[in-house]
């Protein structure tokens, strides 16, 4: 195994995360949302991991918990070779910096009360990154520069501009502190699809440009996520099921959930579509409440066999770079 | 082969404190027996303003229908008022509508087994006992386990994919003609799409209906449709078969949607979005709508009116002036 000091950008082990639910006068425990449960995976330094999976397969979760918007239930999460999954929040704000998300939805994470210059402007006052009016005014052009975003646009207030525009002043904010890794939860989600390639290049051109930047790429978008991931993880209630570099896992998929996945997802192309065969899968995605024993996708799997419901399977390798949880294979 | 349903140059407008938007312009489109068409467009396009227009379902005012005729067996549903007994024969009955938001679309205060029962009383005239009967074979035939159990069911006990198997079920519950699918599986997941478009092909199939799907997903299109309507900015731009459409696009905004989607094979190749925004539909000049994005334009373009849809090849038609120059600027 290797050891935290390997220069991972990012190093996740066993996170897990339960939400409690509760009930009766007194609100007492009665049971655990396994909303993430056993994760564990690492991220190099300018690499794009994309996450993908259906919702409630806990991948926002996973985000959430990395920039530590959640503190994790257990489990160690490793940013550049520093353990934060435990640190108190007042440790946690001046590594803020570091880390960053861009979330879904452009309307909602903008404050529509702050003109966009001082959106982006904010992390460079709170962790003091430039000394003066003249400095912090040019480092704010400079990443509207960065994001493709008119410098006049400075004074202008999230409500005026279009979704587009406001993912851009999102990344510019992510970017201000000078990140090592950004986590990207579905930012083109909310977009149409023109405007979603614009951003799309737009993340891959920063990665490109600014050594050693980091994506965790979330989305339901199978396609998008093989577009821009180095390697991808396949997430299934709570647990990754199959991760792998994206062609590898795109062309050679093991895992019978990721097979049934992207065979689900169709494509612009007739020709092509006429020669997929979809894997309808049956029934729908239990409960994290009260995930199924043994493989948790052993319901609906089309190849199910005795044994996957008695003993949980574990991600173990299968070739280089290539990892599977399935007893099967 | 005469059309089953005929919109012709249909236009619709909404008058708003700036301005009137004309939402819909001047849209012809046939859907003919038994095939499954896709209306594709991007948000603001008219795809769904469009089809609430065909069931007159268009609330007036801000919105009103006004051009164009919709021929279906026989007569032009326009001429009807909207709550006439006429309208009220077709809406939900020989045409149905499945939108993407099955919770509103649903009363959360009734069984659904009770919603689908009023249909079937209301339309077909069933007595209790034969709906009662009816409804449960109709969630059986969309796929809902327990059926005779789930019948007594409020909407919040069904999860996504099972509420818009429910909306389905409403759909076809008094045999329509015609099942208008608006993104009705946008809102769900990778493998409960599948389920739920894969059902619905399968009806199709069986119960003889024709589906439009409309939708901004090509590859939704790709997989299920025959045909199939490019919109953009309240007009048709492309139609043709998908084959045609999808795979030799024609106008540059076909091509430019398709090109700025991922998609298996693009290896690392960046992709071509389309520039700017789509147009306010209030201020629409007289020129081409796509002119200011479209990356092929010449300065004649500029000069001319609005392009019309022109045949390129049999069954398959473009609205641009370049392609009708016979300067393809897509090959």
């Amino acid at each position: 195994m290797k050891t935290p000091s390997d220069g991972y950008a990012l190093e996740v082990r066993d996170l897990k995360m339960y939400f409690p639910v509760t009930a009766g006068l007194l609100r007492r425990k009665v049971a655990d949302v396994k909303a993430v449960d056993g994760v564990s995976f690492a991220i190099r330094p300018g690499e794009t991991l994309g996450l993908v999976g259906e919702s409630g397969c806990g991948k926002t979760t996973v985000g959430r918990c990395i920039v530590r918007l959640y503190r994790p239930t257990s489990g160690d999460i490793i940013l550049e070779g520093k353990n934060i999954s435990r640190l108190p929040e007042r440790e946690i704000r001046p590594l803020r910096r570091r880390m960053n998300i861009v979330f879904q939805d452009p309307f909602g994470s903008l404050d529509p009360r702050q003109s966009i210059g001082s959106i982006v402007g904010d992390p460079l006052k709170r962790h003091r990154l430039v000394q003066g009016k003249t400095a912090y005014r040019d480092r704010i052009a400079e990443l509207f520069e960065m994001v493709g975003l008119d410098r006049n646009l400075t004074g202008r207030y999230p409500h005026e501009l279009s979704g587009g525009q406001r993912q851009r002043v999102a990344v510019a904010r992510a970017l201000a502190g000078d990140p090592s890794l950004i986590v990207c939860d579905e930012p083109v989600s909310a977009l149409d699809v023109s405007i979603q390639a614009q951003t799309i290049n737009l993340l891959r051109d920063l990665q490109r440009k600014i050594e050693g930047l980091t994506y965790l790429f979330i989305s339901h978008d199978l396609w998008v996520v093989q577009y821009i991931s180095t390697r991808v993880a396949v997430m299934y209630l709570g647990r990754i099921v199959e991760i792998a570099e994206s062609e590898q896992l795109y062309e050679k998929p093991l895992h019978p959930y990721t097979k049934a996945l992207l065979s689900a997802a169709p494509v612009c192309d007739p020709e092509l579509e006429s020669t997929r065969h979809p894997i309808v899968l049956q029934g729908e995605t239990p409960s994290a409440l009260n995930p199924p024993s043994g493989c948790r996708f052993h319901p609906r799997c089309p190849m199910a066999q005795p044994e996957c419901r008695e003993r949980d399977p574990v991600l173990r390798s299968v070739g280089e770079d290539h990892q599977v949880a399935c007893l099967l294979i | 082969m005469e059309p089953l349903l005929r919109v012709e140059n249909l236009k619709v407008e909404f008058h708003t404190e700036r301005g009137t938007v004309a939402a819909v312009n001047d849209v012809s489109y046939d859907i003919y027996d038994g095939e499954i068409v896709g209306l594709v467009g991007e948000s603001g396009s008219g795809k769904t303003v469009s089809q609430l227009a065909v069931m007159q379902l268009v609330r007036t005012p801000p919105g009103l229908i006004t051009g164009g005729r919709v021929l279906f067996e026989g007569a032009d549903l326009l001429q009807y008022p909207s709550k006439s007994r006429e309208m009220r024969s077709v809406r939900g009955r020989k045409i149905a509508m499945v939108f993407q938001e099955p919770m509103t679309s649903l009363n959360p205060a009734l069984t659904v087994g009770l919603q689908l029962r009023e249909m079937l009383e209301l339309h077909l005239g069933m007595n209790r006992e034969a709906s009662r009967e009816r409804s449960v074979e109709l969630l059986q035939m969309v796929g809902i386990p327990d059926a005779e159990k789930r019948v007594k069911d409020y909407p919040h006990q069904f999860s996504g994919g099972m509420r818009q198997r429910v909306m389905v079920a409403m759909a076809i519950s008094c045999n329509p003609k015609i099942v208008i699918a608006d993104e009705a599986t946008t809102a769900l997941d990778a493998t409960t799409q599948l389920q739920l478009l894969e059902l619905m092909r399968d009806l199709v199939k069986r119960l003889g209906v024709s589906l439009v799907l409309v939708t901004h997903n090509l590859g939704v299109v790709a997989r299920y449709a025959h045909r199939v309507y490019v919109m953009y900015a309240g007009r048709i731009v492309e139609h043709g078969t998908v084959a045609q459409v999808l795979s030799c696009p024609r106008h540059p905004y076909t091509r430019g949607l398709i090109q700025c989607v991922p998609r298996p094979g693009l290896g690392d190749r960046p992709l071509i979005s389309i520039d700017g925004m789509p147009p306010d539909l209030i201020e629409l000049g007289s020129a081409c709508t796509f002119l200011p994005r479209c990356p092929y334009r010449e300065p004649t373009c500029e000069q001319e009116v609005l392009p019309k849809l022109e045949v390129v090849e049999p069954g398959h038609e473009v609205a641009c002036h370049l392609v009708s120059k016979g300067s393809d600027p897509c090959r």
